[in-house]
């Protein structure tokens, strides 16, 4: 298997430990956008564990960074437009449709949730269709 | 008690992080890469799913068997069942957003940590599709832990 596949698989796993770990310790879902929706609707005293999970990953991004690794380089071709675009439609739509990738894709297909795998099949075809339609139109991929 | 709860909320969500990284699910390239099913196919996402929902699914049955969990006074799991229009529709538009940008909220928020302006212009935005939600449809004073929107 290529190395990258076993990095992914790797990476992977230690993703699933992370939920793993939080629901073992605080009996909660690893879910980012329903932790992002449940700050604003819940009394800011039960919020603790929510602004730890989100600044752990922050903080993630910023040890890597300063221990010198590159795991981030924009994407060709996405204006600025683009980018504002794709962020309301991701806040929003996860809160529609309760869930993102980690809550739903992770730890909903993990509890053996069916309504996570309609939500998950549903996000990667529109994904896919989105990605479709940009080179559809010329855009880079 | 709540400082434990922090700490091991923390920890998780550096650990989440350094998989996000190590996977390679940081770099919206990938991200893009793995939608493109009628294009240039990367399947690395494929496999990062495997090891997550493998390891999660193995485990969960076998952390469930506890009455509570270590640090809290019980488990709190989503209880919706059933698969409604909003569920489909919420999650078409989180798609369309995914392969648009490259980002879901999770390597959203370790790039942010990292830096990286674009990550920051979407990650606002996001953050502004989320209360623009919660204005629109949940108006009213913050309440005790409800519904679990996630999972």
């Amino acid at each position: 298997m290529p190395i990258e596949f076993l990095r992914a698989l790797a990476g992977g796993a230690l993703i699933g430990s992370a939920g793993i770990l939080l629901l073992a310790a605080d009996g909660k879902i690893a879910g980012i956008s329903g932790m992002l929706g449940g700050l604003l609707r819940t009394r800011t005293s039960l919020n603790g564990w929510r602004y730890a999970f989100l600044a752990g990953l922050a903080a993630g991004g910023t040890a890597f960074k300063l221990a010198g690794f590159s795991f981030f380089a924009p994407l060709p071709g996405r204006s600025t437009g683009a980018l504002l675009a794709a962020g309301l439609l991701v806040g929003f739509g996860t809160q529609v449709g309760s869930g993102c990738t980690s809550g739903h894709g992770v730890c909903g297909l993990g509890r053996l949730s069916g309504r996570s795998l309609a939500a998950t099949l549903t996000f990667i075809a529109a994904g896919a269709l989105t990605v479709a339609a940009i080179r559809a139109f010329g855009g880079a991929v | 008690m709540n400082g434990k709860r922090s700490a091991a909320a923390f920890a998780a969500g550096l650990l989440f992080a350094a998989g996000l990284i190590i996977s390679g699910m940081t770099q919206p390239a990938n991200v893009v890469g793995f939608l493109d099913f009628f294009g240039d196919w990367k399947p690395a996402l494929a496999f990062v799913m495997a090891g997550a929902v493998g390891v999660y699914a193995s485990l969960y049955p076998i952390v469930l068997k506890r009455r509570v969990p270590l640090f809290a006074p019980a488990f709190d799991l989503p209880d919706a069942t059933g698969v409604d229009a909003r569920l489909i529709v919420g999650s078409a538009a989180f798609g369309a957003g995914w392969g648009l940008g490259g980002f879901c909220p999770g390597p959203a928020l370790v790039a942010l940590g990292s830096g990286a302006a674009e990550a920051g212009v979407f990650a606002a935005a996001m953050g502004a599709g989320v209360l623009l939600h919660h204005l629109a449809f949940q108006s009213g004073a913050p309440g005790g832990e409800g519904h679990n929107a996630c999972g």
